[in-house]
């Protein structure tokens, strides 16, 4: 029996995003950008679940949820 | 991380703001931050400036987080809502043009130049130490205390919401970032 593995992402609630931008410049690994001036979008496989982004995020739009991976 | 040298423009911001308590004619260099981020969003379609070029962003950010100025609290649901963002950058518009109106009138001869900074909208604070003449007509002097008082007041107000919510919270009801977003997702097909 394969144990169910899990992996932490961060999830954007692109209709309230303002696409500031604040994401982008604290991700580590470079995993968010912001898609023609409209929102942010997470590269899920740079993620790594770590928060900064959700911590910065002046709208609090960004969450960091549980995959199964 | 790898800073550039647009990491550094809020010593612009600052400088900006500084200035206009020497002499209130420099308030007429704000008007880059009105067109440079439309140009960039018309042109390219993208909200670089936001992203990256925003002095005053970076000014809350610094101020925020680096100094630790900041209450780090999420920000009300209403005031990330569309009504309050496109109300607020209406609102704005509405007393831009009260603005230009007033300037309009001291270049018609219709009123006097007034050295005042009104301060959200509602304050009148006296501002002549910053007023040495000026070799041109003296609502080019009106105009620069009015967009002085714009660019004051935007700041007051993301400082506000800088100490109360996350540092950049401005940054969520800015008007030129709602209306460079809306004008990203006009087109680019979105709206």
């Amino acid at each position: 029996m394969s144990a169910i593995r899990k992996k932490k992402k961060a999830f954007v609630a692109q209709g309230d995003c303002v696409a500031c931008g604040c994401c982008v410049k604290v991700c580590p690994l470079g995993a968010i950008q912001i898609v023609k001036g409209i929102m942010a979008r997470v590269n899920m496989d740079k993620c790594v679940g770590c928060g900064k982004c959700a911590k910065e995020c002046p709208a609090s739009v960004i969450e960091i949820r549980e995959v199964i991976a | 991380m790898k800073k550039h040298w647009y990491d550094y423009l809020w010593i612009v911001s600052l400088t900006y703001l500084i200035l206009g308590f020497f002499n209130i004619l420099f308030a007429w260099l704000g008007l880059f931050c009105f067109f440079i981020p439309l140009i960039i969003s018309v042109t390219k379609g993208t909200k670089g400036y936001c992203n990256r070029y925003c002095g005053r962003g970076q000014l809350f950010g610094l101020l925020g987080g680096r100094f630790g100025l900041s209450r780090r609290k999420d920000i009300p649901k209403w005031m990330k809502s569309k009504w309050f963002r496109y109300g607020f950058l209406v609102f704005f518009f509405a007393m831009f043009f009260v603005m230009l109106w007033n300037t309009y009138l001291v270049f018609a001869e219709a009123q006097d130049l007034r050295q005042a900074v009104t301060l959200l909208w509602t304050f009148k604070l006296p501002w002549q130490w910053a007023y040495h003449g000026t070799l041109f007509h003296p609502g080019v002097a009106q105009f620069a205390f009015g967009f002085y008082s714009v660019m004051l007041t935007s700041t007051v107000l993301g400082l506000i919401t800088m100490v109360l919510f996350k540092p950049r919270s401005w940054c969520v009801y800015c008007p030129m970032g709602t209306m460079t977003q809306l004008i990203c997702k006009v087109r680019n097909g979105k709206a």
